[in-house]
């Protein structure tokens, strides 16, 4: 059975070659299918190498094949139906979900190595504090990636709101308090490997809730990126407790990669992760107390006829998508509104904020499904110029990435993220279900300028009230 | 104490590596990176899998190493899935083109 080593070890050489090679592509538009997949392979290639290895060596017993293959059955069933099902506005949800359960599964196999030392394949080869300090980090960082992905997953579904006691600072007690147990845990757990255990695993989880419930508002999407590069430190640790280097190498890949997407994404809002983190929090404070509230004074309504009537009369029109249009699934009734308006010449782009939606690329995701050409979509910098020189902007569902405040008010919370400057454009149309504020919880000055109107209702209802008037008026049925 | 060493080497480069492998993202990708390296942070299944095998008969740490197993798997599958299907639309997109 001497070659089977061999076999292991070049079956890891492989995968984590893949999966090197699926990392890179992924961030580039033309190889990112086939590294999709690529990454796909790596992993099954890595399963297939330990079980190998396992059968050749110390051999499998029928009990634990059927533990794995009912776990590989659920598991793997659970995820491909909900892979299909879930709608494609719930896409930042889902990888906040999928992320957490990763975080859970590390937590598992150190929780079972930690009641059951026996079963520690590793024993002679690592110390045992170092096998104790590696459960011990595994336990906190799979607990804070689970407790905290979930709490992210719920807030995104509207489930949880910001409770107004994570805004003060009893947060910032109640989260050093947190960390404070787990260390005691840890220590406890590193030094004899028994005591501790359940104290790191709830102080550690109530403190991923603690730090995640107070983040609100476009910061999410970092959050969970950030919790996806946890996750990836969590399977290395649990690549140290079991002893396998291929765990270890693809957690840290994994981990690292996520930090640099992470840091990718704060550069796309102009904030620094440590704001993100204990700053925004803070700044939203100021709402509560009502420095960026007020009410609303001069808004204007009109119906989607009127809308329509000035669409007829546009050369250029940008349209500016948002979280709104996602609920509404109004992607492809948008696209046919637009096809209508080039039709009649009328030059139709797109203004894609950073992280319009709730995560940066869900829009391009979205209006990709509608077959929206490419070109059309304009990043934030390309369009921002271009706004004075356009007769009408339609503002659908989105509100805080064009909220006029982040430039202006600095005492507003969102003062310093970009946004998009539509108020330059002549004409805006704002389409809304109702005068809620956004996803910040905070006023937006746009609503009150003079050139905006409001088109109240469903994204989905007022375009196709649009695309009806649209036809009525003749719009792109000529010649 | 080689595995140990061995082991932090093989982190320590991992890391490097990760922090190489990307480096400008263009917006529409930062969805789809993230939710495949969410996916292959479910290599955890691999420690699963160990579990399983190295419990022998204890029946409570099957059933732990199973639902482990179960947890990562949902990650990694829906991840891949879900991933291939945001990029879906972007190639059919070109395709038409």
């Amino acid at each position: 059975m001497t070659f089977i080593a061999p076999i292991k070890f070049a079956i890891d050489l492989l995968a984590v070659l893949l999966l090197a090679l699926g990392i890179k592509g992924l961030s580039k538009v033309r190889s990112a299918r086939e590294a999709n997949r690529l990454a796909a392979i790596a992993m099954i290639l890595a399963a297939f190498g330990v079980l190998l290895h396992s059968q050749g060596t110390i051999g499998i017993s029928i009990n634990s094949w059927i533990w794995i293959i009912c776990g590989t059955l659920i598991g793997g069933f659970l995820g491909a139906v909900t892979a299909r099902r879930v709608p494609m506005t719930a896409m930042p949800e889902i990888v906040a979900l999928f992320n957490g359960c990763g975080g859970m599964s590390s937590l598992l196999v150190a929780l079972g190595v930690a009641l059951f030392p026996s079963a520690d394949g590793s024993q002679g080869a690592l110390g045992e504090v170092v096998r104790n300090f590696s459960i011990v980090v595994s336990l906190f960082v799979g607990a804070i990636t689970f407790s905290g992905s979930i709490v992210a997953m719920a807030k995104l579904q509207g489930w949880l709101s910001t409770p107004p006691w994570t805004q003060s600072k009893a947060r910032h007690f109640f989260n050093i308090l947190c960390a404070v147990l787990a260390l005691i845990g840890g220590i406890c757990l590193s030094i004899d490997g028994q005591n501790g255990l359940f104290l790191i695993v709830i102080s550690s989880s109530l403190l991923g809730i603690g730090v995640t419930l107070p983040i609100g508002g476009a910061d999410m999407p970092v959050v969970i990126s950030l919790l996806n590069s946890y996750s990836g430190v969590a399977a290395a640790a649990a690549g140290f407790v079991v002893g396998s280097q291929l765990l270890i190498v693809a957690g840290a890949m994994v981990g690292a990669a996520g930090l640099i997407l992470t840091q990718v994404m704060c550069d796309g809002m102009n904030r620094s992760l440590l704001s993100v983190l204990f700053g925004g929090a803070l700044g939203a404070s100021s709402v509560s107390s009502g420095s960026g509230g007020g009410e609303y004074t001069n808004i204007t309504s009109c119906s989607p006829e009127e809308c329509a009537l000035t669409l007829e009369a546009a050369e250029r029109v940008v349209i500016v998508p948002g979280y709104g249009l996602a609920v509404a699934q109004a992607q492809h009734t948008l696209r046919e509104v637009t096809r209508v308006l080039e039709n009649a010449d009328i030059d139709v782009s797109y203004a894609i904020h950073p992280v319009a939606g709730r995560m940066p690329g869900h829009m391009n995701v979205l209006l990709a499904e509608a077959d929206v050409p490419y070109e059309q979509l304009k990043e934030m910098d390309v369009i921002n110029p271009e706004f004075p020189a356009t007769d009408v902007v339609l503002v659908l569902g989105a509100n805080d990435v064009v909220n006029p405040q982040a430039k202006t008010d600095q005492s507003s919370p969102l003062y310093g993220m970009p946004v998009l400057d539509v108020q330059e454009a002549r004409t805006v149309f704002v389409v809304k279900r109702g005068m809620s504020a956004g996803y910040s919880g905070i006023k937006n000055d746009l609503f009150d300028a003079p050139n905006t109107s409001m088109v109240f209702g469903d994204a989905k209802k007022v375009l196709g009230d649009l695309l009806l008037e649209l036809k009525e008026l003749g719009v792109g049925s000529k010649g | 104490m080689s595995f140990f060493s061995e082991a932090l080497w093989v982190l320590l480069l991992g890391s490097l590596l990760g922090l190489e492998l990307i480096g400008k993202v263009p917006p529409t990708l930062h969805t789809p990176l993230m939710s495949g390296a969410n996916a292959i942070s479910g290599i955890t299944m691999l420690a699963a899998l160990t579990l399983i095998i190295k419990s022998g008969e204890n029946l409570p740490l099957l059933v732990i190493g199973s639902i482990s197993l179960g947890f990562a798997l949902f990650n990694v599958i829906g991840g891949f899935l879900v991933t291939d299907r945001m990029l879906a639309m972007f190639s059919r997109k070109k395709t038409r083109k």
